[in-house]
């Protein structure tokens, strides 16, 4: 079981805002999953270079070439947002 | 069932719109309890239908999949039309593109007919995360379809749509497949674009066909595949099926890991059986072990929440989806209020708890041993199929550890749904290719068999489904 506090600060790091019973809940939650993780401490595992692809893909590119549907998809774009001005997303401040 | 069509639609017997019709009348009739689609598109469906049917007037030549019913898992992207991910903070979102995997559909004239149900961002195993309610199995309708694309499977197996895509991170086209009775492919990592699905893992995501027989899935699944230059990650592939392929020449591994602890007595001896009636057939059958199977839920769990983290940044209420500065009568403070509020409100308990669960396995101090480890793990993994595949052509176990659960029998537990999971992560962390076929019932509910094969062998994937399908 994780402390309250725990809880409260990964989801800070997560951007997650949580009720008190959610915390509650993540408490139990993630507890009992990390203790499932412990399993992983069986293995030695000094001697083993990590693998982070399935394929052994390299240097995947393509020409940088800007793309358009049509005239209008920026602005349709745009128009998903909840706030724009002058053509940027529109944000809270910072503070 | 392609084929079958294709050849009416030729001869003119049926047109594309009856087809459409009838596959429509039916969704009508018994979607309202079944649940398998999220956003259903009649007229869309017509519409394409129309074009096939003006083709075939004027003499042109159709694809195979020309008028073929088609259903898209709700986090595939269709353009122009809703797709939610099964989250609330997608409600919403309207495509602004088509995913790679559907405009090749597109191109072959395949007739979309809906989005299906999946659990939010695909995470979980029986569409019970959800945002809008869940699949009910076709075989039972008190139990789950499986998931995540619970929907494509179960409208598959309730005729409701001919073939449909799916995506499998960790298992969620194999397990949802042999929940409700029908072929599931995951394919090999990077033989299917992934531009335009809505990125749950993505080094472990990849879409693929869900269909009532090999030969259907193995249609979509030849329209789907090869290279975009949209995804960095898709290969260079081309599709063929094995010639002259003999079954008598088949060398079956059976792991003794997936056939351990926590597999039900009933799902061993039905597989058991059916391995059985493969020997008998010519086929060469030996126990392989892979040592490290019991390693890779944890490991995957740690990778997927890992990458999860990341990925899941995006929906912070700026950009589009569901945002609490949509609603004017709300006070709202600062930036971090903005984002912590939006993903409060509208992400479900399970993408939080992966989310966070990810946040923590790479917060600082943690990620070597967590992150750093599991990819450890995965390098082992991939030792393991390498080593069994010098000794045989395809593996052969169980997709699932059990039956359809009963809606509503997991879901209050996260572990004890992700051990749903157990024999089909491997494949994910391997990036290898596994397909699920029906191998018959257990107590009236359907059981799959996984077949794995070596990296872009699908084609010997098909080859042994589809003469497994005469043996069953």
């Amino acid at each position: 079981m994780l402390s309250a506090r725990e809880v409260q600060h990964i989801a800070k790091l997560a951007r997650i805002g949580l009720t008190d019973e959610e915390i509650l809940r993540f408490q139990k939650d993630l507890g009992s999953i990390l203790e499932y993780f412990d399993i992983l401490r069986e293995i030695d595992d000094s001697s083993i270079t990590p693998r982070t692809a399935a394929l052994p893909l390299q240097n995947i590119a393509r020409q940088d070439i800007a793309r358009a549907k049509d005239a209008q998809e920026g602005q349709h774009l745009l128009e998903m947002a909840p706030a724009t001005k002058d053509g940027y997303l529109k944000v809270k401040s910072i503070l | 069932m392609i084929k079958e069509l294709h050849k009416k639609l030729i001869a003119k017997e049926i047109s594309a719109k009856e087809i459409a019709e009838s596959f429509l009348a039916r969704i009508s009739k018994i979607d309202g309890e079944l649940k398998a689609f999220i956003t259903q598109t009649p007229e869309l469906a017509i519409e394409m239908a129309k074009v096939v049917d003006a083709k075939i007037a004027n003499g042109e030549k159709i694809s195979l999949l020309a008028g073929i019913p088609c259903a898209i898992k709700d986090s595939i992207l269709m353009e122009d039309i809703r797709c939610t991910a099964g989250s609330k903070i997608l409600e919403d979102y309207i495509a602004p593109y088509d995913a790679t995997v559907v405009k090749k559909l597109r191109q072959n004239d395949a007739v979309f007919i809906g989005k299906t149900n999946t659990d939010e961002f695909s995470m979980g195993a029986s569409t019970e995360n959800s945002a809008f309610g869940v699949t009910k199995n076709p075989h039972d309708t008190t139990r789950v379809a499986g998931g995540s694309s619970g929907g494509s499977a179960a409208c598959v197996a309730a005729d409701e749509a001919v073939v449909a895509l799916g995506a499998d991170t960790g298992g969620s086209i194999r397990l949802p497949a042999a929940f409700c009775g029908v072929v599931g492919l995951k394919p090999t990592y990077g033989t299917v674009s992934r531009h335009g699905l809505i990125a749950m893992a993505s080094s472990l995501d990849q879409v693929g066909p869900l269909a009532a027989t090999a030969e259907d899935a193995e249609i979509v699944f030849q329209a789907i595949c090869g290279k975009d230059e949209f995804d960095a990650t898709a290969l260079e592939y081309h599709y063929e099926s094995l010639q002259d392929f003999d079954l008598k020449n088949l060398r079956i591994g059976v792991p003794k890991e997936f056939f351990g602890e926590g597999l039900m007595p009933a799902i061993e001896q039905r597989l058991k059986a059916l391995l059985q009636k493969l020997e008998d057939a010519g086929a060469k059958i030996q126990e392989i072990s892979l040592p490290h199977a019991k390693y890779a839920l944890a490991a995957y769990y740690i990778l997927n929440t890992s990458e999860i983290s990341a990925n899941l940044a995006r929906f912070d209420g700026i950009r589009y989806g569901a945002s609490i500065t949509r609603d004017s009568k709300l006070e709202i403070g600062n930036l971090l209020d903005v984002y912590l509020r939006t993903r409060g409100q509208y992400l479900g308990a399970e993408v939080k708890r992966r989310i966070m669960l990810g946040t923590y396995a790479l917060s600082a101090g943690y990620y070597d041993a967590y992150y750093l480890k599991a990819q450890k793990i995965r390098a082992l993994l991939k030792h393991d199929f390498t080593d069994a595949f010098s000794k045989v052509d395809v593996i052969m176990g169980p997709p699932s550890p059990f039956l359809p659960f009963k809606i509503g029998e997991r879901a209050q537990d996260p572990l004890a749904m992700y051990l749903v999971d157990l024999y089909t992560v491997p494949v994910n962390l391997a990036g290898l290719p596994a397909i699920s076929v029906p191998a018959g019932q257990v107590d009236n509910l359907p059981v799959g068999l996984q077949i794995i094969g070596k990296a872009l062998q699908e084609n010997m994937l098909f080859a042994v489904a589809k003469d497994l399908e005469k043996l069953i």
